[in-house]
């Protein structure tokens, strides 16, 4: 197996997911068997092979640093679960 | 006269032009049909009244002989993943829970300005990851379609994924036509698994601005229709530059339905001899050959092509897709919009939120791809899969050096039994083993039905074009689709 629990533990952390104890060992089993499958590419010999990022044979466009939008404050913060004064709402961060 | 919802766009499109029917007698019909097939969970959400609005507005436009467009008046579904001004957006999950954007995306924005009645957002596989249209926080999706006999008969069918919610609308006559978004299939194979057509257009045609992000550099957006014509119609109003896509094309819109010319003669069909998997069920390899043989019979050239990376492309995009996505589903955080389970800290907040709003399968994949992107492992997978990528788009670029098109079958299977591979992330990742090298490469694709198998359930083919070249596409798919000449209707309708 090439994942285990703790790796699993410190992947969810970085993700900021909880998985509960219980749920290490089977996740751990599932990624791992889907990490070997994905290991048959190692077969294939990808020197000198330029990376991929993007299939769209194109430079990023340039535009003006202009302001397009704005003034929408209470559109933006519609959705928020929590908010107070015209910003979004956090648990305290600060002692 | 026939029922309304049997219509294709361009015969409704006809028919309304003629004054035969109005857009709101559509509109109608069609919410009859929404609300009568609840049994299909395709919706999450009906906009009746958004329906019959727009209908009306429709109607103000032909009454004064001055219709936007082709799809003035046409009733059709848009799958829930993208972002609709005022009306609940959820792409099937539960961490969007009540999110009601205040913009609307690119694609239906376009649809809308062309005149199109929207009649609800269709569901899906959570954040469009799946196959079979069973990972929505909303339920499963079932296929209209039921085998005649085999080991699956009677039972609910999967309707593929993950734009189930889309190829059961329109396959079941809800919708007359329906978009769709395709990361590796998710367009395709659920048509083939309905009996419909679907087009993949090439990466950068439809602006992804507004659509709920899964991997950015395969996501794109096209049409499920009932008819070749209809997707050529649709994907017009839907394509097109859009500058708040950076990588949307900044190219001029060929007239798609114009290409419909009926003629192939000439045309070079290649054959890759890499799709000819072991295994292989042999209805889908005698369905393929009856695709050769009717285009051979049209005048085409077939010719035998390698795609020689195809085997390593499903490893390739299960590193690239869950990758992209574990970077685009970072901004679900509990703060700005949806769902927020509180926690002690920040941090805490985070983990409780996405540990509840995310479904298994999304969490899945959210985990790989941060393990693939994690310190020391970077060089080893992404880049590596990045690599591989590049062979993949290569391997394309030589066969399209010989020939105009490709003919593949769009999948291993026909339509599935709900809960069959549910256990199984590779079983179930298998079903794009013929979509998904098309989506790496960024290269339009089309599954057009093609007939039934043994158990009377439908079976697609994919046609793949050049990028760009959706023109020479839909004429081969639009003579391909009269050979075949697919009459049949879910619930044998």
């Amino acid at each position: 197996m090439s994942i285990d629990r703790e790796t699993v533990k410190k992947i969810a952390y970085l993700a900021r997911i909880r998985v509960e104890d219980s749920q290490l060992d089977p996740l751990a089993g599932e990624i791992s068997g889907i990490m070997d499958w994905i290991e048959q590419l190692s077969e294939l010999d990808t020197n000198g092979v330029e990376p991929m990022a993007s299939v769209a044979a194109m430079t990023l466009p340039m535009r003006k640093d202009a302001v397009t939008d704005g003034n929408c404050r209470d559109s933006v913060l519609k959705n928020a679960p929590d908010g107070e004064d015209g910003f979004f709402a956090v648990p305290k961060v600060v002692e | 006269m026939t029922e309304l919802t049997s219509l294709t766009i361009a015969e409704a499109r006809d028919g309304l032009n003629k004054k035969e029917f109005s857009a709101s007698e559509l509109a109608e019909s069609h919410i009859v049909a929404m609300e009568a097939s609840r049994d299909l969970n395709a919706f999450i959400t009906e906009t009746p009244e958004i329906a019959l609005e727009r209908a009306r507005e429709a109607d103000v436009r032909f009454g004064n002989g001055k219709p936007l467009s082709a799809m003035d008046g046409i009733p059709v579904a848009i799958k829930d993943l993208f972002a609709t001004e005022g009306v609940l957006t959820t792409a099937a999950s539960h961490i969007l829970d009540g999110f009601t954007p205040a913009y609307e995306s690119t694609v239906s924005a376009n649809l809308r300005a062309s005149g199109a009645v929207m009649l609800g957002k269709t569901n899906l596989d959570e954040f469009a990851m799946g196959s079979a249209n069973i990972t929505s926080y909303y339920g499963n999706v079932k296929n209209p379609w039921k085998a005649s006999s085999g080991k699956n008969a009677g039972k609910d069918l999967v309707p593929g994924g993950s734009s189930g919610g889309s190829a059961a609308a329109v396959a079941s006559n809800i919708a007359m036509a329906a978009t769709g978004t395709d990361t590796g299939g998710s367009i395709r194979q659920p048509a083939s698994f309905t009996g419909i057509v679907g087009l993949k257009p090439t990466y950068g045609r439809c602006s992804r601005w507004g659509t709920v992000a899964f991997a950015s550099s395969l996501d794109q957006a096209g049409p499920m229709t009932k008819t070749v014509r209809d997707s050529a119609i649709m994907l017009q109003a839907m394509a097109g530059h859009d500058a708040k896509d950076s990588t949307s094309a900044d190219m001029k819109l060929p007239d798609f339905e114009s290409a419909l010319t009926g003629d192939i003669r000439g045309l070079k069909v290649g054959v890759p001899s890499e799709y000819r998997i072991d295994g292989m069920d042999p209805e889908i390899i005698a369905i393929w050959d009856k695709g050769i043989e009717w285009l051979k019979s049209a005048g085409a050239e077939i010719i035998d092509v390698s795609l020689p990376t195809t085997k390593y492309a499903l490893p390739t995009y299960y590193i690239v897709a869950p990758a992209e996505a574990s970077a685009n589903l970072a901004r679900y955080d509990g703060v700005r919009f949806g769902l927020r389970v509180p926690g002690e800290s920040l941090d805490d907040m985070y983990m409780n939120t996405r540990g509840e709003g995310f479904g298994a399968e999304v969490k899945r994949r959210i985990l790989i791809g941060a393990y693939v992107l994690s310190a020391g492992y970077y060089d080893a997978y992404y880049l590596k899969a990045q690599r591989v990528r590049t062979l993949i788009a290569e391997d394309f670029k030589k066969a399209f050096a010989k020939v105009d098109v490709l003919l593949t079958p769009t999948a291993p299977s026909a339509a599935f039994a709900i809960g069959e591979k549910q256990d199984d992330p590779i079983a179930m990742y298998l079903n794009d083993i013929f979509t998904v090298p098309t989506s790496l490469a960024g290269l339009p694709g089309i599954s057009v039905p093609a007939g039934l198998n043994n158990d009377g359930l439908p079976l697609g083919l994919q046609l793949i074009g050049r990028a760009f070249d959706e023109e020479t596409l839909l004429r081969a798919a639009d003579v391909l689709e009269t050979a075949a000449n697919f009459t049949h209707q879910a619930g044998g309708k």
